[in-house]
């Protein structure tokens, strides 16, 4: 390499990093930095009135999963967290399977239209992906509570008596939380599908493979790297999700996320808090990990 | 029956199944827009098509200052954080690799893969501290935090953009003994432009939505119309909630048509 050429890319180094310097300086004070801080307070004591009180302390630790009892100090499971915790990986999990049942035709269907339609039916999947959350969680609340739309209906045709209970269930939940997210599953699975050769079907469908053999063969292993983006874009926010629980669970059908602002407000246990905020911040990371190395898998096979 | 077109991509049941998905996506968000126009208190009981609560919200003072502050904090955050993402995609796109680069791309993508609630619980923490040692209660808080997560909203069209570019002009330019300020300024920023402005929308919508990050770092009354709204829905449900939430869906929606005529490929 020439020394002119070494130079070059010196200077391209010099100002690159120059360029991002400021943004890099935003995030790192206001969005990766005071993680740091988040990993040292659950490693502090409980402060009274909240905050911490400065002092090494595996508390918030053994909190996750355990309960100290208070008149002879011996450690028990803390069965309410667990059920939090069951609650919340159960909800992800069927929220992410359920929306992938439900994405794949929909994102099939948007990506065999013909051109000038599709451009038109991804936008109507982009409008929700787009609209605030907040109002889309409102937007079920007010078709599911006891005096909504559908209680009211089902009522005025004679079909039931009294309101059916849906809201402030864990199936009320749900159902908000395969509502908001799924959008984020069919907009990966449209990318993955619409690369997709449709000629492969035809040589499918020659070798006398049947419909459903031409889907599980051919189609889904083609498209896998959508399959696995869409579940992880579903999954890691479901599993952190706190508007949709607080809205549509109320207060006694909690997920992680609203145990987490419990510590910081009434429980006033931050190191708590913080434990937990690390203990879900390593789960996701762990599910991205996996996501990276099934998305360089494929491209090793030459795809 | 006429004999119907074997088509090689249909799959049996999918279109149904898209068809309802639509259907069930849409059903929700058009009737929280119809009962905002009702006369009546109830979502249930339609009495008659008026604005009354739209005039309701807004002679609500509450309301009125969470919108201010709301549009304030998504323009200055939108901003920030689209002058900061055109510079950093200007560094990273377009120029030999260089050491550290995966870096950078992984700070500023870095807010889209930690949940809300971890960074909000961060925020928090962090903001408390320097809370109590300063004593300074404002808006900064809100700034930068939302500008923050921003940023990597505003990158992703900007650096696509950047990338679909043509380099030769820049070199012709460069050749002509322009500076490097003269290409930037009279042909790489007029090209880049659309990208630009599409990174401040998405950017703008982005921070207009927020409602986890918000609720955990605002001071006392420092309440944004999410975090209004989230507060109101806990008390009583009311049809004022619904003319907000329609006002709030009109604007994204305009700014999402608008997004996608300054992105769409001219072919």
């Amino acid at each position: 390499m020439s020394p002119a050429e070494q130079a070059q890319i010196r200077r391209a180094a010099r100002n690159g990093w120059l360029l991002s310097a400021p943004a890099l300086v935003i995030l790192a004070l206001a969005a990766v930095g005071p993680l740091i801080i988040v990993v040292v307070y659950s490693f502090l004591l409980p402060g009274k009135y909240g905050n911490v009180v400065w002092g090494f302390s595996l508390d918030a630790w053994r909190g996750i999963l355990f309960t100290r009892d208070i008149f002879d100090g011996t450690l028990a499971w803390a069965d309410a967290n667990l059920t939090i915790f069951w609650r919340s990986v159960k909800l992800s999990i069927l929220t992410t399977v359920f929306t992938f049942v439900v994405g794949f035709p929909t994102a099939w269907f948007i990506a065999t239209r013909p051109p000038r339609g599709r451009a038109l039916w991804l936008f109507l999947i982009t409008i929700p992906f787009w609209t605030n959350l907040l109002i889309r969680t409102f937007a079920i609340n007010e078709i599911i509570r006891n005096e909504g739309l559908l209680n009211t209906t089902l009522m005025r045709l004679g079909l039931i008596s009294k309101p059916i209970e849906m809201i402030y269930t864990d199936g009320a939940v749900f159902v908000g939380m395969t509502y908001v997210y799924l959008p984020l599953m069919v907009l990966p699975l449209f990318a993955a599908i619409d690369r997709f050769d449709m000629r492969l079907l035809e040589a499918g469908y020659d070798l006398y493979a049947s419909r459903w053999q031409v889907l599980r063969r051919v189609i889904l292993p083609i498209v896998k790297p959508g399959i696995v983006a869409g579940s992880i874009l579903v999954f890691v926010p479901a599993l952190g999700a706190y508007v949709t629980p607080r809205i549509l669970g109320g207060g006694k059908n909690m997920m992680i996320g609203n145990f987490i602002e419990l510590q910081f407000g009434q429980g006033r246990n931050w190191p708590l808090g913080a434990s937990l905020s690390v203990t879900l911040l390593v789960i996701v990371t762990a599910a991205l990990l996996v996501y990276v190395r099934y998305a360089n898998g494929d491209d090793r096979n030459g795809r | 029956m006429a004999a119907r077109s074997f088509s090689i991509s249909r799959l049996p049941g999918f279109n149904a199944i898209a068809v309802l998905v639509f259907v069930v996506l849409y059903l929700p968000i058009i009737v929280l827009v119809i009962y905002s126009f009702n006369a009546g208190r109830s979502i249930s009981d339609w009495e008659g098509l008026s604005l009354h609560w739209y005039a309701v919200a807004w002679d609500n003072d509450d309301v009125k200052d969470a919108t201010i502050r709301s549009l304030y904090l998504a323009v200055t955050a939108a901003v920030i954080s689209t002058a900061v993402a055109t510079m950093a995609a200007l560094g990273t796109t377009r120029r030999r690799a260089f050491r550290g680069q995966t870096f950078i791309y992984v700070m500023i993508n870095q807010p889209l893969m930690v949940p809300e609630i971890v960074t909000a619980v961060a925020l928090l923490i962090f903001f408390a501290a320097i809370r109590q040692a300063t004593g300074y209660q404002g808006m900064g808080y809100l700034v930068a935090a939302h500008a923050a997560f921003c940023i990597p909203f505003a990158y992703l069209p900007i650096r696509a953009r950047l990338e679909g570019m043509d380099l030769t002009l820049e070199t012709a330019a460069s050749d002509l003994y322009a500076s490097d300020w003269q290409v930037f300024r009279h042909v790489t920023f007029p090209i880049l432009l659309p990208g630009i402005l599409a990174g401040l929308m998405l950017a703008f919508v982005t921070s207009l939505d927020d409602v986890v990050i918000t609720v955990f770092i605002k001071s006392a009354g420092q309440d944004t119309l999410p975090t209004y709204m989230l507060g109101q829905i806990r008390r009583q449900v009311t049809g004022e909630i619904n003319a907000i939430s329609s006002a709030l869906l009109a604007l994204t929606v305009a700014l999402l048509t608008l997004f996608f005529l300054l992105t769409r490929k001219r072919d």
